[in-house]
Order: structure tokens, then C-alpha cells, then sequence
């Protein structure tokens, strides 16, 4: 069983927000990130060939250039790899775990579960960013040394900083989120 | 479960949190009929509320019918499949098997059930002959495992005899399938290391994560993985292994011989530390000149490596068998390296090219320096300074200088032979060859060091001299008792004498200063330069690049945590997952795995070094361990 529904971040970009439905003990929730748009690109390119060019006419040497073409190659390579992130999704199994995945715009994908056991809550945190206040969601682990402490507080969707207000909005007013977080 | 609601008090965070508030239970659907509380049995055989979690292993996916052996964990509600026993067995020697695994691996094996891998039309003689096998073991709960065969599609349950729900009707449990890779599980290490204790077959632990415990369950039963299908044992198995035990012809020759080889080279080891611990060496000046040189610090670090490597002790846990793997091939990968340099040195006499080169860059330095001086000794970047002060202490070092430059011109008949024998022992590692240069340079800049000495004793002398004069001059004086400034009322001929001091030190302030400055900044560039080549031979020294190497190509054996794929699902079977190793990213391996290195890292932080080199104290930015302070 699916579920679509799209929302808009702070920044004005397209967030698409999808419930899969496994089973009555498996959901998944998964949200797609604005693409790389091809205006920033154009603009940051020409920004570094620019700066380039005018170090080239100071200095009349062709190293330059072709070191701006590299850079420009290698920033654009380690930003979709390392920064860009295409899509982030919540798996959650009831009395296994949870578990975070971030897949980046180059393929790569990183994964974080967390057992059930380790699981103290699951909580709505405010926090105050830029001019306003944002929701989000977290889960509180617990110490392993002591059960009655919290050892970390792990915000779930945590890459999409600019997202985050509009679309837990829109998380929170699913039904799953009840079923999800009477889990646990 | 509702942990929720407790979640607005535990959350002691400062932010506001705002709890959503599930709606009324009816409202949630909850799929597991929770048991009435007095009706488990076996104290503690379910947790109320759990789904039953069967982990099983992907190469049996494809095996014929038979019995589920494996491990049940009550706290966890998970069973943890091991291997399927084929028909036709002797349900006595299946139980002698499951004892003998039981005692010498510590894990309660047991029989968990009936696998049923079959043809599109059920057979119901072997449904009622598999529901018949629950009453000769029994176990609570008994899963029933089924598979058609070539399709995707699996069913499975969970039956308990002690629990029912109504009177006579044996209840079921919700059960999720989760496949592992058995191979991989069993090679694989969690990072960090849960250290389960030794328990007794049948307990289990239940503060440990229930991953923890497949891992240690896996890696603990290779008792039960020892036979494969050729075997001609009493019972038919089917795991990882079954095919054929793995092994490799190399790793077994390497096994046999490293027994002798360890014993002859820790021999050899021991003898030349017993050498180097004699008591010849102990004698003045030696330790002193050891204590400064970073080679000797280097070979005895290797030295330490290598006895460690070749011990004869076997590794107790996995980390010190990784950290031996380390040792031994950084040690290789420095001796490649310094061959490789020693190839490049002697090819093309280079070592008599790098000897020509020497002197006339040592007199080359001695003439810049010179000029420094006489530069400084004239007006210095349109400074003025005290005419009679500069001549001498200009005239002072000069001759200091001349005096280098005659040493080395009496040693340059020998730099050939001396770099010759030097160069050679670049085959004892790159970082002894580069130990070398780093003491070389030292030795060549001396005449700095020197200078800078010197500089920085007057210079200190004189700021001392000022701040103590200065108190005089405001009428106050340091209380040595209290440790602090206090009033003094002085005479009139000490504060005439005083204050005349103060003056000439203020004027005199300049040149001392200058030539402080001067010699600080080339003491400083040659302590940077020693500074670099002493992180390289330390990150050679301690980067684990066979635990990056294992990261690399075998990424399941060092293992961070698992993740977990949703397979194809259809409505009405359950649910099935797909259990992936999740590997270590690499800056945890090196931050887990690094080798401990020389020790020698600047102990001042920027802001004590800067009040040092304010005040003129002396510093030593590459103390070596066990340094005397001088």
C-alpha cells in the first residue's frame, strides 16, 4: 500500500513525502529531496570561470584555467557525493528497530539502525531557526551504562535542515505517525 | 506500547516538547493477541507484545526438507536458525549432536522446528509426518518453515501448545523472516565489541542488543559447521559449509611454518634487545646522545613491533590479531619502501652526488647567515642600534660561525663513506632512512640551535631584568612568599642604581630583541622542517593499512552495525527482510585500529607557546619520551 503527498520547504523546493505500507508490523516513510537545480550550477560554473579568467589576464599563465576546470570538476563531483542528498527514508519494524537511510545524489547510501532496545522515545523537539521556530522529530537513545539516562538524541531526517518545518508538518498529520510512534 | 506519553517527562531536554498523542487503542490496529498474563509456561518463553523474529540463513533457502536447529532467545523473541538436519535421521544421534555442539560451544542449540521445502501440490503425509516430529522435540514455540519450490513465495508459523488462547487450540505467534548471510556473520566483527559473558546453554542476555547476540550465536556454533554433505556422520546438515569446507592450501602451508619461523625470529629478537639493553650502553654520554637522536628512538619502536608481531603467544581477542596484522605489514610496507629508496640512492652514484652537493650547501648557509649578520650589525631595516652591543654580540657569532664552517670542512673527506653507510640503512625501513635526515639536519643546523640559545638566555635575562627594575621604578617589589607584587619603600641609592639599570636595559631593548627575533624564526623554520618529517614517519608508523585493506576487499568482516532490506511481499504471507552487514566507515577504522606512535607531539598549545617565545624561555617543541628537562 502507497501513499503520495507533496509539500514545500522553506526554500520554496518541491519535498514528496511516500508511506509504504508493508505490513502491520513494517512502514516506511520516505522523503524525496529537490533536485539539483540547474541554476545554481550555471551560476557557481560561471562564478569560478570567471574568477579564473580574471586571474589569467593578471597573470598570463594557462595553468590557471585548466586548475579552475578541475576544481570546478571536483567540487561538483564530491558536492553529489558527499552533500547532495536525493532521498531519506524511515524503516520501522516493530520490535527489531528503526532504521535511517540517505541515498545521495551520486548513488552512494548511508544507513544508520537503531534496535528497538536502544530506542528510550520518540519525541517532537522545537528548535529555534533563523527567525522561527521548527518541529522536529527525534528519537532519545538510552545509555547502555545507565538505562535511566539519555545518551543521544538522533533527529530523524536530519540532512534536510531547510525541510524540515513544512514537511514534519505534513509527517505529523499522517496516520502512520500514531501507529509509528505507538510503536517502540 | 504507548512509550510516548512518558516521553514529556523523561525528556529532560530544555526544549518544549510537544507529544502527539496516538489516538484510542481501538484505533490501532494491534495485530498480536497479547496472552493472559499467567499463561506462559516457561517463565520467561515469550514477551508479551513481540513479534517473533526467525533469522534464517540464505543458503538453506534452496535445501531439501527437514529439521530447523538453531537457538531461541526468550528475552528477544527472535530464533536464530543455524542448520537444517535432512530425513532420514536417528532422532537420537540428532540429539547427541545438538549436546556435543551445546557443550563445547556454550550456546543451547536446540531443534526449533520443521523446514519444508516442497512441490506445488502439498503432500499431506508430510505435513502430518513434519506436525508429528513436534511431539519427539519439543520446543516451545514450534515454527513450521514452508516453501514451494521455484517460487517466492514462503510461509511460516509459530505454534505454542502451553499458551492457549482458547482451550485445546494450540495458539499462533506473528512471525518475520529475516535472512543472513551466514558466511558473512560468522567472519564479521561489531564495532564496538559487545562483550557477552560466558553463560550456560539455555540463559541468554538480555541487556545485550538482540543483533549482538545472532552475531555471537553464529560465530560461537563452528562446531556445527565442521561437516559437510561428503561426510559420512551420522546426521545430514545443511549450512555454509555444506558444500565443501573452505580452505586454502597457502593458508595452511603459512599455519605450519609459522610456528618455527616465529620461534627462530623471536629468538633472534630477544637476543638483540638483550644487546641493546646492556650496560655498556649506559655509560655517559651515550644515553644522552640517545636521547636526542630520533633513529634510536625509531629502531627501538620497530623493535618493539616486531617482538610483538613474532611473539609466540597467540592473539587473545580479534584486536590484537588485527593489531599484529597492522604491525607486520606496516613494517613490511616501510622496509619495501626503504629498498626502493636504497635502489634510488646507489643507482647513478647518487650517494657521491648528494656528497658533493653537501659542503657547498653548508658553506652556502654559513655565508647567508653572515650576511645576515653584517646586515644586522648595520642599521637593520632602518632600525638604529647601540653601535658598541651589536659589534659585539655580531662579532660573537661570526666567529662562531667561523669555526663551524672549519668543521665541516675537516669532516668533508669523510660525508661519502659516512653517507654511503647511511644510505644503507635505508633497507631497515623508510622511516629509519627518514630518522636520519631528520638527526642530519639537526646536526648541520647545530650552529642555529646555538645561536638561538644564546639569543634567547640574553634575551630572557634582559626582559627579567626589566620587569624586576620596572617594579623598582613604580616603588613595588615581588613578594617571593606570597606570590604577588607588593609595596616596597627602597633606599635613595637603590632606586638611583635601579632606575640607571632600567634605562640601559630599555635602550639596549632593541638590539637584543632584533637578534632574538632573527634566530628564533631560524630555529623555528628548521624545527618545522624536523617537525614534517617527523608526521610522516609517524603516520608510516601508525596508519593500520591492513585493516584499510580489509575495509576495502572484504568490507563484511569489520562491521559497524547491519541493515536491513524489505523483500518482495504479498498480502497474506509474512513479512520477510533481508539482513546486510553494514561496513565501518573508514575513519573509524583508522581512529579503532590505529597503532600507537612514538610519542612525540608537541605538548605546548599555541597559546603557551606563544608567551614562551615572548618571554624567551627555551623551546623544545619534539621532546622524545623520557627526556630530562633542561
Amino acid at each position: 500500500m502507497e501513499d503520495e503527498r507533496s509539500f514545500s520547504d522553506i526554500c520554496g523546493g518541491r519535498l514528496v513525502l511516500q508511506r509504504r505500507y508493508y505490513s502491520p508490523f513494517c512502514r516506511e516513510f520516505c522523503l524525496t529531496c529537490p533536485r539539483l537545480s540547474l541554476c545554481s550550477l550555471t551560476a557557481v560554473t560561471c562564478t569560478v570561470w570567471l574568477a579564473a579568467y580574471g586571474l589569467f589576464t593578471l597573470w598570463e599563465n594557462s595553468m590557471i584555467l585548466s586548475a579552475a576546470i578541475f576544481i570546478t570538476l571536483l567540487g561538483l563531483l564530491g558536492y553529489l557525493h558527499f552533500v547532495k542528498i536525493d532521498q531519506e527514508t524511515l524503516l520501522i519494524i516493530d520490535s527489531l528497530g528503526i532504521q535511517m537511510t540517505s541515498s545521495y545524489a551520486s548513488g552512494k547510501e548511508s544507513t544508520t539502525f537503531i534496535e528497538m532496545g536502544n530506542v528510550k522515545d520518540v519525541v517532537i523537539n522545537e528548535a529555534i531557526y533563523m527567525q522561527k521556530v521548527i518541529y522536529y522529530l527525534c528519537i532519545l537513545l538510552k545509555d547502555p551504562v545507565e538505562p535511566h539516562k539519555i545518551s543521544q538524541v538522533v533527529p530523524v531526517f536530519q540532512e534536510q535542515s531547510s525541510g524540515r518545518s513544512t514537511s514534519q508538518c505534513g509527517l505529523f498529520q499522517t496516520p502512520g505517525l500514531e501507529w509509528f510512534l505507538s510503536q517502540a | 506500547m504507548g512509550l510516548v506519553s512518558r516521553g514529556a517527562a523523561a525528556a529532560g531536554l530544555g526544549a518544549a516538547s510537544a507529544v502527539v498523542r496516538p489516538g484510542p487503542p481501538d484505533a490501532v490496529p494491534n495485530p498480536v493477541p497479547s496472552p493472559p498474563p499467567g499463561g506462559a509456561a516457561r517463565g520467561s518463553s515469550r514477551v508479551p507484545g513481540m513479534v517473533l523474529k526467525a533469522f534464517f540463513p540464505t543458503c538453506c533457502a534452496s535445501a531439501d526438507s527437514g529439521l530447523l536447529v538453531g537457538r531461541w532467545v526468550p528475552e528477544q523473541s527472535s530464533a536464530i536458525v543455524l542448520a537444517v538436519v535432512h530425513f532420514p535421521f536417528i532422532p537420537i544421534q540428532v540429539k547427541e549432536l545438538l549436546a556435543q555442539v551445546q557443550q563445547a560451544s556454550q550456546v543451547g542449540v536446540a531443534v526449533l522446528g520443521t523446514w519444508c521445502h516442497r512441490q506445488q501440490e502439498p503432500e499431506e503425509s508430510l505435513g502430518h509426518f513434519l506436525e508429528g516430529l513436534g511431539t519427539i522435540f519439543s520446543h516451545e514455540p514450534w515454527l513450521q518453515l514452508c516453501r514451494e519450490r521455484g517460487s517466492k513465495s514462503w510461509s511460516c508459523k509459530a505454534i505454542r501448545q502451553q499458551v492457549p488462547v482458547a482451550p485445546g487450540v494450540p495458539s499462533e505467534d506473528q512471525v518475520m523472516l529475516i535472512f543472513y548471510d551466514q558466511r558473512k556473520v560468522l567472519l564479521s566483527q561489531l564495532h564496538p565489541p559487545t562483550v557477552l559473558p560466558d553463560h550456560q546453554a539455555g540463559d541468554a542476555v538480555a541487556s545485550s542488543g538482540s543483533l549482538a547476540v545472532v552475531f555471537d550465536t553464529v560465530a560461537r556454533s563452528e562446531l556445527l559447521f565442521h561437516g559437510d554433505q561428503y561426510d559420512e556422520g551420522p546426521v545430514r546438515l545443511s549450512h555454509w559449509q555444506s558444500e565443501g569446507v573452505e580452505a586454502s592450501v597457502l593458508g595452511e602451508l603459512a599455519k605450519r611454518a609459522s610456528g618455527p619461523v616465529c620461534l627462530l625470529l623471536a629468538c633472534l629478537l630477544s637476543l638483540v634487545s638483550a644487546v641493546s639493553a646492556c650496560w655498556l650502553w649506559k655509560l655517559w654520554p651515550l644515553p644522552f646522545i640517545r636521547s636526542k637522536l630520533s633513529t634510536c628512538e625509531q629502531l627501538r619502536h620497530r623493535l618493539e613491533h616486531l617482538t610483538l608481531v613474532f611473539s609466540t603467544q597467540r592473539a587473545q581477542s580479534p584486536t590484537q590479531l588485527m593489531r599484529k596484522a597492522n604491525m607486520l605489514v606496516s613494517v613490511l610496507l616501510d622496509v619495501a619502501l626503504g629498498l626502493m629508496l636504497l635502489s634510488w640512492l646507489h643507482s647513478s652514484n647518487r650517494i657521491g652526488q648528494l656528497a658533493d652537493a653537501l659542503v657547498p650547501v653548508a658553506d652556502r648557509v654559513a655565508e647567508e647567515l653572515q650576511h645576515l649578520l653584517q646586515w644586522l650589525m648595520g642599521a637593520p631595516a632602518g632600525l638604529k642600534m647601540n653601535r658598541a652591543l651589536d659589534q659585539v654580540l655580531g662579532r660573537f657569532f661570526l666567529y662562531h660561525i667561523h669555526l663551524w664552517i672549519s668543521y665541516i670542512h675537516l669532516m668533508s673527506p669523510f660525508i661519502e663513506r659516512i653517507l654511503w653507510h647511511v644510505g644503507l640503512s635505508a633497507c631497515l625501513g623508510l622511516t629509519v632512512a627518514l630518522s636520519i635526515l631528520s638527526d642530519i639536519i639537526a646536526l648541520l643546523t647545530f650552529h642555529i640551535y646555538c645561536f638561538y640559545v644564546y639569543g634567547a638566555r640574553l634575551y630572557c635575562l634582559k626582559i627579567y631584568g626589566l620587569s624586576s627594575l620596572w617594579r623598582l621604578f613604580r616603588g613595588k617589589k615581588w613578594n617571593v612568599l606570597r606570590q604577588r607584587v607588593d609595596s616596597c619603600s627602597y633606599n635613595l641609592d637603590q632606586l638611583f642604581i635601579g632606575t640607571l639599570l632600567f634605562t640601559i636595559l630599555v635602550f639596549l631593548l632593541p638590539t637584543t630583541a632584533l637578534y632574538y627575533l632573527v634566530f628564533t624564526l631560524l630555529r623555528l623554520l628548521v624545527v618545522t622542517v624536523q617537525g614534517l618529517i617527523h608526521l610522516l614517519v609517524d603516520l608510516i608508523n601508525s596508519l593500520p593499512l591492513y585493516s584499510l585493506g580489509l575495509r576495502l576487499c572484504r568490507p563484511y568482516r569489520l562491521a559497524a552495525g547491519v541493515k536491513f532490506r524489505v523483500l518482495e511481499h504479498e498480502a497474506g504471507r509474512p513479512l520477510r527482510l533481508l539482513m546486510q552487514i553494514n561496513p565501518l566507515p573508514y575513519s573509524h577504522v583508522v581512529h579503532t585500529y590505529r597503532l600507537p606512535s612514538c610519542g612525540c607531539h608537541p605538548k605546548h598549545s599555541w597559546g603557551s607557546l606563544c608567551r614562551k617565545l615572548f618571554f624567551g624561555e627555551l623551546i623544545y617543541p619534539w621532546r622524545q619520551r623520557g627526556d630530562r628537562q633542561d
